[in-house]
């Protein structure tokens, strides 16, 4: 595209910003794209280390994950610096979803008697 | 008419309107894929301690290939960078880079799709066999030299095989529970470099012979019912941001304060499907 410095769109920049901030802003970006590939890789090698106990296992795997969702989640999705209304959407979300998943597993702790369904191996 | 909040902000939120939209949608997409994480904690918890398939309803671990799986994690991730430097070009008034950040975006989900079709393949000719004794191998089918797909016993019978070839796994350590002891002889064949042994069954001998598709193992029921809906989803974005950035991108011209908003909206939801790649990674291929 020839037409590509377009004279248009110096609204879409927003008055209020400089290419200075976007020059940080695209370094913030890579950093914390390549975080997210280390931290994959630390996932992947820390399967290696044969922790003692699975929950230590798991514990470490979704730890590093909710750091990686952290990272996508701030940055990515700029949830540091958000209107009020977006955070409101997600309490509320959160609240259900961590409420959904707190009574499905509490169910499955003290099950209706007959109800609870069996994991069937059919040869 | 023109459609109200495209670029102003709302008095009352302070956003523009489909930015509110699309985190409304991103949470009733939270809601959904928290009910399939849900379902698999239950499935894990409920499934017995042991090596699968040696205790028939335990979990099985390992059995997806992990360096595919990290370099495909790395393809969306890189694609989650390229999205909001598309997104960023655009602020800085710069088309031309904006539509190159686009193709590479674009060109990894395209990717992601590739390889995780590989994958499926994979396991569609891989089986688990059981023997009328009771003991259980996995491995792929060898029929004069091919791997049928989806077959079952019924398939071996009716093509009239009387000794089945099967390239028998030798399952690496990835394979056992965390905490299981590794028998020594697996350890000496992965240090010979021996993966697989040639075997042969009587079919007489064989009770079932199934594939790893959703019907054989609650893993694979979860497992393909998880990274097939996140499949659609890198599809649904993928075909989205071809026409954001390609067929559609006349906006660009017409109104550009839209067009931005638009990339920031569908960056949005692709963000989200690497988010929701980042927890599915671990939960199926690691752990």
């Amino acid at each position: 595209m020839s037409d590509s410095k377009h004279s248009g769109a110096e609204a879409a920049a927003g008055h209020h910003h400089h290419d200075y901030d976007f020059a940080a802003h695209k370094k913030v970006y890579w950093v914390v794209g390549g975080s997210l590939l280390v931290g994959t890789l630390i996932t992947v090698l820390a399967r290696e280390w044969e922790f003692s106990s699975v929950a230590l296992t798991i514990a470490v795997a979704l730890f590093i994950a909710s750091i990686k969702a952290f990272l996508v989640c701030a940055y990515f999705m700029h949830l540091l610096s958000e209107k009020k209304a977006i955070y409101l959407i997600l309490v509320t979300t959160g609240a259900f979803a961590i409420a959904m998943v707190a009574l499905i597993l509490l169910s499955d702790k003290d099950p209706v008697s007959g109800t609870r369904a069996k994991i069937h191996y059919v040869p | 008419m023109e459609i109200p909040y495209t670029v102003k902000p709302r008095p009352d939120t302070g956003l523009y309107n489909a930015k509110v939209g699309i985190w409304l949608f991103l949470a009733s997409e939270v809601m959904l894929f928290g009910a399939f994480f849900s379902a698999y904690i239950l499935l894990r918890v409920q499934a017995p301690e042991g090596f699968w398939p040696d205790v028939a309803n335990g979990w099985p671990h390992g059995l997806l290939n992990i360096p595919i799986g990290t370099f495909n994690t790395a393809v969306l991730i890189t694609s989650s960078v390229t999205v909001v430097m598309a997104w960023i070009a655009l602020k800085q008034n710069d088309f031309a880079r904006f539509r190159r950040f686009m193709a590479v975006t674009i060109a990894c989900a395209l990717g992601f799709l590739a390889i995780k079709t590989f994958e499926y393949k994979e396991k569609f000719g891989h089986y688990v066999i059981e023997l009328t004794n009771g003991t259980r191998v996995t491995g792929h089918l060898d029929v004069n030299g091919h791997s049928p797909l989806f077959w079952t016993l019924k398939d071996v019978q009716a093509a009239k095989i009387e000794e089945l070839k099967v390239l028998v796994d030798i399952p690496n350590k990835f394979r056992f529970p965390v905490g299981h002891t590794i028998p020594e002889e697996i350890h000496k064949a992965h240090a010979a470099g021996e993966h697989h042994k040639d075997q042969e069954f009587k079919v007489s001998d064989i009770a079932s012979v199934k594939a790893f598709i959703p019907s054989t193992h609650p893993f694979f029921a979860i497992y393909f019912t998880m990274t097939f809906l996140h499949g659609l989803h890198v599809l649904g974005g993928a075909i989205v941001l071809f026409y954001f950035g390609f067929i559609g991108s006349g906006m660009w011209k017409t109104d550009p304060e839209r067009f931005t908003n638009r990339i920031e909206v569908g960056g949005l939801f692709w963000h989200f499907v690497d988010l929701v790649w980042i927890f599915l990674f671990p939960v199926v291929y690691l752990l």
